[in-house]
């Protein structure tokens, strides 16, 4: 009797056991460990670079370790080097309104040459304040930043053409073109605000970048965007929502039609159109920012007109092709010729063919026209269908083998179909919401394949907690057998939204080990410690100072005065591998530096009282690194203290008249 | 008597100044430098007429021990080792136009000088830098001298250091052998002919 009542209660027990919920705890499998062990002093096998989100930066990651190997600077202020802070890289946040310290970065692209990465450059988007960055990838910095006229929120960038002979910036939000005010109703959107789509000219050899020309597009929300490729290069794809026009409720209002757009642009045609003189010239404004390698300085210059093309008046290079339920990835394979819209709310995926896109506008296989641009029919298009794929299909991500890899956020799941069949194949959870996805070379003519990573939008419980505020994520599969398997999760900077990796050997060894001091054209450089100075221009006060294992020179300043302005250059004159000098002084409200060997850098300091200012190297070079350091002697404005400087003994101090 | 040289000898005499030509092309010797902090290591390399490699990082390191900084400059011997290796690969013409056994014994006799004289300075300049040292220096251990060593492997506090003949080096190591060879063959070969 005993034992059946225990029989009893552990039958109950289980029922109640196998009743609970699904657990979100995935079956890792046994070797996930041993594949995405990266020995110490063993290197990745790819750069994985992946936008920063709001964080503005981009951070790089090796894979398959996940091990974060640098956060780049791009798009706002960082604190870890002085980026936006240092005399010599505030320029490169200059925009038309001014500096803008932060900024919300999404987008990734690497250059490319016959549809392949060529480990030249990183180009990436800024959503907030328009703008697109080209980053440097034998330096791995921000070399350029230009900003887009008429655009409101640049999403849909920064996707290049095969060749980079372009970088797209379509633009997210319509507004009225010129940014003159507007009443905000359905009717005034309807009437004055567009959406233009920014086509940016790439130097082939120095990467300088050029709105080349504008196409300006009815008001409607370009989303994400890509380059036909193979037989359909010369196109551009992007995707589209809110073709109803609504500028209140989105949510709601831009979720009524059945059916939003990708719109297609036949670029080819377009640079035509420029070049016969028929785009038109509109008066604007917007900032372009260099950083020129030789002086270790940025500049920013004002661009004041830009060439836009108008589709309803230049006909033929312009169509719509109706894709379900506000499309948000818009994805080109391998071959070229399946186009893969993916309608956020749609219960399915509709794969368009070039080959029958390109045959509906000869059929002229119209199905009406929208704000005068022709509408080709749905059908016309349409290569087929993925039925029932999940819920929520976002973006879409290819291997190179005939298979496709699409996200979806709803179910939070990839999903991997095939694109001849349109079968599904296989389907794995993410942990949680996935956004992006990324495929190595998943983008271009020749994928690598091997992995595919998660960009999720919700962490919740894959860490330890860290309060209210977690760091994001990402999750790698390997995609090599027929199912796919989950093999690591890691945390992520920012927020996480497309990404790109690269095998390390294209870029491994063009990597920068140091500035050649040769070579430093920066105007306040001390090529050398006979070369420092301090020199003063009314209440302008330029020290010309060298770091070098372990001192500064000058150490001691004399005969800075309160409302001086005090420039401190300083230059690292190491010549070996990672050998960075830093600098701070007390009080200075502009931050530090961090300098390379070889470089120059500028901090600018403006004591409000006298007294004594110890300054100090800050990046632990050296054994006698803690003896790096000096003092400064600000006196009285008026003073008669003479302006003299030295290191080490009196003889050679310097002294010259105060004026 | 015949004191005439041997075609071997003769193809000798070619063979060394080839070898002693090549130093105009290739370093003479290496010192390599190892430490925890350089694990793709430093490297210094010593040409008849310079001195290449990562000077600059050396000199950089010294400074904390007081040693002098390397300069080109400092170096009488960039000058004097072309100019006596070009006598040499002169002389050797002579040799042969001559074609004298006793030349080529002189000869042979004048590149071991060189070397040997070449040895000598450069241990010299090693103990000159290895032991005269800046009293002020950040870093003193007492009793401690940083003299590289001639040939072969040491270590000095953190680092690890190798001298060893670079390619020009066996070039030339190649050189006197032959000679010194030929100068026996030749040697044996009079007393044996009684020539």
């Amino acid at each position: 009797m005993k034992i059946s009542h225990l029989l009893l209660t552990a039958t109950v027990a289980l029922a109640v056991q196998s009743c609970k919920m699904k657990s979100t705890e995935s079956a890792v499998g046994g070797d996930a460990a041993a594949r995405t062990y990266v020995a110490p002093g063993k290197y990745d096998e790819f750069y994985n670079f992946v936008s920063g989100g709001f964080s503005g930066q981009v951070a790089v990651y090796g894979i398959p370790s996940g091990r974060l190997l640098k956060v780049l600077p791009v798009f706002s202020v960082n604190p870890e080097n002085g980026y936006g802070y240092s005399e010599e890289t505030k320029a490169m946040l200059n925009t038309s309104h001014g500096f803008v310290p932060w900024d919300d970065q999404h987008h990734l692209a690497l250059s490319q040459t016959n549809g392949e990465h060529d480990g030249r450059w990183l180009f990436a988007n800024a959503n907030n304040s328009p703008r697109v960055a080209r980053i440097d990838l034998k330096a791995f910095k921000t070399m350029e930043i230009i900003e887009l006229p008429n655009s409101g929120g640049n999403h849909s960038s920064p996707f290049l053409t095969e060749n980079t002979e372009y970088v797209i910036a379509g633009t997210r939000f319509a507004i009225p073109v010129g940014n003159q005010e507007s009443p905000l109703d359905n009717e005034s959107f309807k009437k004055n605000f567009k959406s233009t789509a920014s086509f940016i000219g790439i130097d082939k050899n120095t990467g300088k970048m050029d709105v080349s020309f504008q196409i300006i597009l009815p008001g409607m929300d370009l989303d994400l965007s890509r380059a036909g490729k193979g037989p359909s290069h010369g196109w551009f794809f992007f995707s589209t929502y809110n073709t109803e026009q609504a500028s209140t409720l989105l949510e709601v209002n831009a979720s009524q039609k059945d059916k939003d757009f990708i719109v297609a642009v036949n670029w080819k045609k377009a640079e035509e159109y420029v070049k016969a003189g028929k785009a038109k010239k509109m008066a604007t404004e917007y900032v372009r920012n260099t950083f020129h390698e030789e002086t270790h300085s940025a500049t920013s210059e004002i661009i004041k007109e830009v060439l836009t093309l108008d589709p309803t008046e230049l006909k033929d290079f312009v169509y719509l092709i109706p894709c379900p339920k506000s499309p948000h990835g818009c994805d080109v394979d391998p071959s070229g010729e399946y186009i893969v819209g993916s309608g956020k709310l749609a219960a399915l995926i509709p794969v368009f063919a070039y080959q029958k896109f390109v045959k509906a506008i000869e059929d002229k296989a119209f199905e009406g026209e929208y704000n005068g641009i022709p509408v080709i029919k749905y059908e016309a298009a349409l290569h087929g269908e993925v039925q029932k794929p999940g819920l929520g299909p976002l973006h879409t991500e290819f291997d190179g083998k005939g298979n496709a890899y699409t996200s979806f956020f709803v179910s939070s799941e990839i999903v991997k179909w095939s694109l001849k069949d349109l079968k599904v194949l296989d389907r794995v959870p993410t942990y949680y919401s996935i956004g992006h996805l990324m495929v190595p070379g998943g983008d271009t003519k020749k994928p690598y394949g091997k992995y595919v990573v998660a960009y999720n939008k919700i962490t919740k419980d894959r860490f330890l907690p860290t309060g209210p505020e977690l760091a994001q994520s990402a999750q790698l599969y390997s995609i090599d057998g027929d199912k796919m398997q989950l093999l690591l999760d890691f945390p992520t900077i920012g927020e996480p939204h497309y990404a790109q990796a690269i095998p390390a050997e294209k870029i491994r060894d063009q990597s920068v080990k140091f500035f050649d001091i040769n070579k430093n054209k920066h105007p306040y450089v001390a090529a050398g410690e006979k070369a420092t100075k301090v020199e003063r221009k009314g209440n302008e006060v330029h020290v010309y100072m060298t770091a070098i294992r372990s001192h500064l020179t000058p150490d001691n300043i004399e005969g800075i005065q309160v409302g001086d302005d005090v420039y401190f250059h300083i230059t690292n004159l190491e010549q070996d591998w990672d050998i960075p000098h830093g600098f701070a002084i007390k009080h200075a409200p502009t931050a530090e530096l961090l300098v390379m060997p070889g470089e120059t850098s500028t901090l600018k300091f403006s004591p409000k009282t006298p007294g004594i200012y110890p300054f100090y190297c800050t990046d632990f070079c050296s054994a006698l690194h803690q003896e790096m350091q000096g003092y400064m002697r600000v006196s009285p404005k008026g003073s008669n203290v003479p302006l003299k400087w030295h290191t080490g003994g009196e003889d050679t101090t310097k002294a010259v008249a105060a004026k | 008597m015949n004191r005439k040289l041997s075609a071997i000898a003769k193809v000798s005499i070619v063979v060394a100044i080839g070898c002693i030509l090549m130093l105009w092309f290739v370093p003479m010797w290496r010192i390599d430098l190892a430490a925890p902090q350089y694990p793709e290591g430093i490297s210094m390399n010593i040409w008849i007429n310079d001195v290449k490699g990562d000077v600059e990082i050396i000199n950089g390191l010294n400074h904390y021990i007081g040693m002098k900084t390397i300069h080109k400059n400092d170096f009488k011997e960039f000058v004097y080792m072309p100019i006596a290796l070009g006598i040499f690969c002169g002389l050797g013409i002579l040799v042969l136009i001559f074609n004298r056994r006793s030349l080529f014994y002189m000869w042979t006799g004048l590149l071991l000088l060189i070397a040997a004289v070449s040895m000598y300075d450069f241990w010299k300049w090693e103990y000159d830098y290895g032991h005269n040292l800046d009293p002020t220096a950040p870093i003193k251990v007492p009793g401690m001298a940083y003299q590289p060593p001639l040939i072969g492997y040491k270590k000095m506090l953190n680092f690890e250091a190798l001298s060893q003949p670079d390619f020009g080096g066996w070039f030339f190591i190649v050189a006197a052998l032959l000679l010194t060879g030929m100068t026996v063959y030749e040697w044996r070969r009079a007393s044996k002919y009684k020539l």
